[in-house]
């Protein structure tokens, strides 16, 4: 009998997928709930195989009562063949998303059965620092933002000894840390959240080998609490993972001990900023930390900490698994492996396109995205987050690197795409940018403070036609000011988005809007 | 998923409640503030003392890692909250447009506002290509309009059972 394949990722039950599992089963379907394909155009997007592992064919954009109706055949206008085959797929190059929509996110043996724990084998087979110079090798860089080399932290993690938490006596148990930030506050990223939806074992496994690396003995994923349904399968995966001795005290049968809890955050931006992270993980108000010392020298409780993005981590397998020399020969420059770009906002085909570094903004916003989804012209694309700028159409031939982007003024992040089409208003998206600053600011400096504050009163201002030059001025200055004198990227950036939409759309701010932000 | 009557403070409930918590973390307050607001559905004010005395903090302490989270709160949710995302990909597709209409709505209907409660804006859900995005009840939900959101409104009412 056929087995039927509906994602249990949040976005595909967002458009109706539990009802369409319900419906299936009703009909007395064997059902299987896989993570999603990251075609998210497509969602409820479900699909059938004859076996567990045979070629599947798929169904895009289904409903409950059109199962209830008929099962769906071949003839359907919602059949779009087999699923592996469509081009959208088909041109990506999936290595932390090689079983994301493919197995059971909860089944251990489908994970191991699709080359799950090979990594963590290699890595038990070697030294910690075996591990770490195979990480260096590979050139991974972190994905939250930063992109500073994984390798590079974490032997500074190594080289540190073990410590006790700061205000324990010298003979308390000592520890070091592998925390991950899985805090995923930029609008148009959700790539965190579909990897431990849908392949959560992933992230074990990468932060076991983490842990073998640098000698670290305990695991925290700061989560956010948003991501309820990411919160609920990674419980999950954890409780079957220390069944199973993939994490505990002996690992696999090696001497490793290692395992981790999840920490739920609380709604609060700036808490994905790494010390603030710490800051929220030790019970208070997520305020920036300055810098020394290291989180990777005294970080969480005044230990030893790796402090790396959950894709980061889960490049991390896969690299144990097929080689750093693989990984490093896809990308460009000093961006080597793959990215997990998100398409979001107004675009026709969203969702997760994996690929190598290197691909153009366009190539990603128009071939794979398909343009708008209102089917206007593009008008701006914002990259890398809230705290990354705003390009016009014609300057998106920009190729997706650290290094072509910060040449360009923008930026990776964390490798969100965000489309909109000629109905924006930039002046609108500037005034939500600085307004984010001042909702979202964790009050240490004062340029990020007071001068958000001050950026939504100049922008309203020059938003209801008073003294525009002025105030533009003004607001360069604050900016100025803003990017020179705050402590962390939150006010440090967010002139980005303020002074790209100046720059690049000035026609914006020239006459007054009624509508607010 | 409702929890449609929230149970009363009750000192010595809530004192068990964050007694393992205190004992088994080096940091606790937050995470006694977030056990007490999972089980009472808000942070009553005698927890404050309650948690500084259990901690060995000061109760500012306290105060000052509560209002820093947006999560945290000082009143009973709504029976049914919607949140409507406010962030950048949602704006792309109408996320101003559709709180003006929910703002219409709940305004026409004081009922479907007391039962929802006041709309905060929400930064991301995570579903960003498929916005506008809401979360009703903590179901989240896809391009979202007003008819999509009172569907979950009723679906979530659905299942309400007392307690
Ligand atoms: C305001 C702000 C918010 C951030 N939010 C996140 C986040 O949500 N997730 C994340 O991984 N990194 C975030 N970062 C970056 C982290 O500080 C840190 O660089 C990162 O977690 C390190 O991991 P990586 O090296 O693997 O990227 C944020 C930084 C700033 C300044
Ligand atoms: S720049 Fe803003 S968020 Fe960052 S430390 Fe300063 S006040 Fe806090
Ligand atoms: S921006 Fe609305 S869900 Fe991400």
């Amino acid at each position: 009998m056929s087995i039927w394949f509906v994602p249990r990722d949040a976005a595909a039950r967002s458009m109706g997928a539990d009802a369409v599992a319900a419906a299936l089963i009703d009909r007395g379907e064997t059902v299987v709930r896989n993570g999603s394909r990251g075609m998210l155009w497509m969602e409820p997007l479900i699909e059938r195989a004859e076996t567990r592992d045979g070629g599947r064919v798929g169904w895009s954009n289904m409903t409950a009562v059109q199962i209830e109706q008929t099962l769906p055949s071949e003839d359907s206008e919602h059949y779009v063949g087999p699923v592996e085959e469509i081009d959208y797929l088909a041109r990506q190059n999936r290595w932390i998303y090689e079983r994301v929509g493919v197995t059971d996110p909860l089944d251990p043996e489908d994970y191991v059965r699709h080359g799950g724990l090979a990594g963590l084998k290699n890595a038990l087979a070697v030294s910690g620092d075996a591990v770490v110079d195979i990480i260096t090798t590979s050139g991974l860089r972190g994905r939250g933002g930063a992109g500073f080399p994984a390798g590079i932290k974490w032997r500074t993690v190594a080289e540190q000894s073990a410590q006790p938490h700061a205000g324990e006596s010298r003979d308390a148990t000592p520890h070091k840390y592998i925390c991950v930030n899985a805090d995923e506050g930029d609008s148009g990223t959700f790539a965190d959240r579909m990897l431990m939806e849908g392949d959560p074992f992933c992230l074990l496994e990468g932060m076991t080998i983490a842990a073998h690396a640098v000698g670290a003995d305990r695991g925290l994923v700061y989560l956010r609490s948003e991501y309820p349904d990411a919160i609920a399968t990674l419980q999950a995966a954890i409780d079957i993972a220390r069944e199973r001795h993939w994490l505990g005290d002996d690992i696999l049968g090696s001497k490793v001990a290692f395992d981790v809890e999840i920490r739920v955050g609380a709604g609060s931006y700036v808490c994905g900023e790494e010390t603030a992270m710490l800051e929220s993980l030790e019970g208070r108000r997520g305020m920036v930390r300055a810098k020394p010392p290291l989180p990777a020298i005294k970080g969480l409780f005044g230990t030893p900490t790796v402090i790396n993005n959950v894709l980061t981590i889960a490049s991390v397998p896969s690299i144990l698994a097929r080689g750093a020399e693989t990984y490093a020969a896809l990308g460009q420059e000093r961006s080597l492996g793959t990215q997990v770009f998100q398409l979001a906002g107004n675009i026709a085909q969203g969702g997760i396109v994996e690929t190598a570094f290197g691909i153009t903004a366009r190539a990603l916003v128009a071939d794979f995205g398909g343009g708008t989804r209102s089917g206007k012209p593009i008008r701006a694309v914002q990259l890398g987050g809230p705290l990354g700028a705003y390009l016009p159409d014609d300057k998106l031939d920009v190729a997706m690197t650290y290094e072509a982007l910060a040449a360009a003024g923008g930026m990776i992040g964390h490798g969100g795409i965000v489309v909109f089409d000629e109905t924006v208003n930039m002046a609108d998206q500037a005034r939500f940018a600085m307004d984010f600053c001042v909702e979202e600011s964790c009050g240490k400096c004062t340029p990020c403070r007071i001068g958000a504050v001050r950026g939504v009163e100049t922008l309203d201002k020059i938003r209801a036609g008073q003294d525009v030059e002025g105030n533009t001025a003004l607001l360069r200055d604050l900016c100025d000011v803003m990017t020179q004198g705050s402590l962390c990227a939150m006010g440090g950036l967010t002139p980005n988005p303020v002074l790209s939409a100046i720059n690049q759309f000035p026609e914006d701010f020239q006459s007054p809007v009624i509508a607010t932000g | 998923m409702t929890i449609t009557r929230q149970p009363e403070w009750n000192a010595k409930e809530a004192a068990a409640l964050i007694a393992p918590i205190v004992a088994s973390e080096s940091g606790p307050v937050l995470l006694c503030l977030q056990a007490v607001q999972a089980y009472y559905g808000h942070v009553y004010s005698d927890a404050i003392a309650l948690i500084a005395d259990a901690c060995n903090v000061s109760r500012a302490d306290v105060h000052g890692v509560f209002t820093f989270y947006a999560d945290l709160r000082e009143t009973p949710p709504p029976a049914v909250p919607v949140r409507l995302c406010a962030a950048e990909a949602c704006q792309a597709v109408g996320a101003r447009t559709l709180k003006a209409e929910w703002s219409a709505a709940c305004e026409a209907s004081p009922e479907l506002a007391t039962l929802t409660g006041v709309d905060e804006p929400i930064f991301c859900l995570g579903n960003c290509a498929l916005g506008p995005a809401a979360m009703v009840d903590g179901e989240l939900i896809g391009r979202a309009d007003v008819a999509r959101l009172c569907q979950a409104i009723d679906a979530a009412q659905a299942q309400e059972r007392p307690l």
